[in-house]
């Protein structure tokens, strides 16, 4: 799926869930759900910056050009909003990842999430991303 | 007759909503909300009045430092202060105690010297003595505080000697909530030749100050926080310290002549008021102390005292729950976690149901170190708190609780 389709279904999974605490309770087992980061990729250097909560982000480009994600969190919300976006990512060329307009944040009601002042690092992982599919985009 | 829905009706801000549901606004410890006659007072001098201070010939000067020197009387009278020249307006708490790390320190410490501090204090009182200590080749001491959140006052008079010159502490623990022995702590440290600052950040909306009769070197606290404007505070000083403390900030209103041989400096407390003051937030500074003191601060003690009591007795019954701080006599501060949750998961939620709390590190990073977390969660009470938002607190964390549970 390509990450506008991967977007919408997002989108729909949560449009179905009308109480906020329900969407809430969605992504703390979106995050609970999450595979295991490799211990050793949870370094300062994978930590994103600007976070109450501790982030860290792991991208790995594989053979077949495609960039592939790893998150962890101390907090599970936090987590399961890193889920969302490597659900979205993960798995998709470097450029369509750099060239992604992302939509769905806003439509599902976390926009809240994206302003630079919460300091809970949504944009900040946004932003960690988008570096990452930058680098290897090039390569 | 103290009517916590009287109050309520003071405060304009009390009555909105956030994601549709009622405002419970419970981080009065980061900030209070202000009653509407300090914002009308402060309105009516930026649209009537307003005019620099202690400068102009004409009405409207008069008209301001008129009010400014008022509020400089109100605060006085209000910490029972001797002399309106010991009350010196600055941005807050925090400017406040850097003043003091600058000047007192400048003149008064030096290598070899030590100043004591306590494991609980505000990163404000332990960062301008660390940066003091620096400077001067002086030593940082830390009073421990034992895990109920008493300060170790044993440890406290193990520090005492000689080599002390400073002993900087909070009144009331931001994060713990404790109200430290202040003037048992003051005495100690006059007897061994020190001199003593109290922060009373989380003290003055609560607590009678008279600091005289603590006997304080110096005290200081914000505006904002006692139903003030926000970048308002005040450092009150013995007139003795304040005269042989050499000024901090150069320019207007801090001096009395200038030569460029050399510049002599203006009078207590003007030396350490430089630039245009905010006067606009001193007048609103001294508005909301008559606020408090028209509702009646015994009666203000009175209503927080029940209040912190009911809130520790219902959130001592949430499943999972750890408190953080429960000292004898606490004041208006309860922190905690949800045993395996993140605070900034569990401010998140709150937040959504419309509960105002505080989350992270709480600007004392040592205390979190105490007891081993990243963070907790605070919520902090004013006198217009009521028992049903506590319930609505304790409700939501049951609510959260199971929620994670799941």
């Amino acid at each position: 799926m390509t990450i506008e389709e991967i977007q919408n279904q997002i989108v729909d999974e949560f449009s179905m869930l009308d109480d906020w605490m329900d969407k809430y309770a969605y992504l703390i087992e979106i995050g609970n759900g999450m595979a295991p980061m490799d211990e050793a990729h949870k370094t300062d250097d994978n930590l994103i910056k600007g976070c109450q909560s501790r982030v860290w982000f792991y991208a790995e480009l594989r053979d077949d050009g495609r960039l592939y994600f790893t998150a962890d969190s101390d907090a599970i919300i936090t987590k399961g909003i890193a889920g969302l976006l490597i659900r979205v990512f993960s798995g998709q060329p470097p450029k369509d990842i750099v060239n992604a307009n992302l939509d769905f944040i806003d439509k599902i009601g976390l926009t809240q999430h994206l302003s630079p002042t919460r300091s809970n690092g949504l944009l900040s992982m946004v932003k960690q991303i988008k570096y990452y599919a930058l680098a290897y985009a090039g390569k | 007759m103290f009517d916590v829905n009287q109050i309520r009706k003071d405060f304009p801000i009390l009555r909105e909503q956030v994601y549709g549901k009622p405002l419970v606004y419970l981080d009065n410890g980061a900030t209070t909300q202000k009653p509407r006659r300090v914002v009308e007072v402060m309105n009516e001098y930026y649209l009537r009045y307003n005019s620099n201070v202690h400068r102009g010939v004409h009405y409207l000067s008069n008209k301001c430092t008129d009010a400014n020197e008022r509020a400089r009387t109100v605060v006085r009278d209000y910490i029972h202060a001797g002399e309106t020249e010991e009350v010196i307006f600055t941005r807050g708490t925090t400017e406040s105690i850097n003043l003091v790390a600058y000047t007192f320190g400048e003149a008064f410490i030096h290598a070899g010297d030590e100043i004591v501090v306590t494991e609980m204090e505000h990163h404000a009182n332990i960062v301008p003595w660390q940066m003091l200590c620096e400077r001067k080749g002086a030593e940082l001491k830390v009073v421990p505080f034992k895990d109920n959140g008493e300060l170790d006052m044993e440890a406290f008079a193990g520090l005492m000697n000689g080599r002390v010159k400073l002993v900087a502490v909070a009144y009331v623990s931001n994060v713990l909530g404790t109200v430290n022995p202040v003037k048992r702590i003051i005495d100690a440290a006059h007897a061994v030749g020190a001199y003593a600052l109290v922060d009373a950040a989380q003290a003055i909306q609560h607590i009678p100050i008279d600091v005289r009769e603590l006997d304080c070197d110096f005290l200081a606290f914000s505006g904002h926080k006692i139903y003030g404007p926000t970048g308002v505070g005040v450092l009150y000083g013995k007139r003795e310290l304040l005269e042989q403390m050499p000024p901090w900030q150069g320019g207007g209103e801090m001096i009395k002549e200038v030569r460029f041989e050399k510049t002599t400096y203006n009078e207590l407390p003007f030396k350490f008021e430089a630039g245009t003051p905010d006067f606009i937030g001193v007048i609103g500074l001294g508005e909301a102390i008559e606020y408090v003191k028209s509702v009646g601060l015994d009666e203000i003690a009175a209503h927080e005292h029940g209040l912190i009591a009911y809130a520790m007795e219902r959130i001592r019954q949430v499943p999972r729950i750890i408190l953080y701080g429960d000292a004898p006599g606490k004041s208006s501060v309860v922190s905690f976690g949800l045993e395996g949750m993140h605070h900034f998961d569990l401010g998140t939620l709150l937040d959504k149901m419309g509960i105002a709390v505080r989350t992270g590190q709480l600007c004392a990073d040592p205390v979190m170190s105490h007891y081993g977390v990243t963070g907790m969660v605070r919520a902090s009470l004013a006198m217009y708190n009521t028992e049903e938002e506590i319930d609505a607190l304790c409700a939501g964390l049951k609510k959260i609780e199971r929620i994670f549970k799941m």
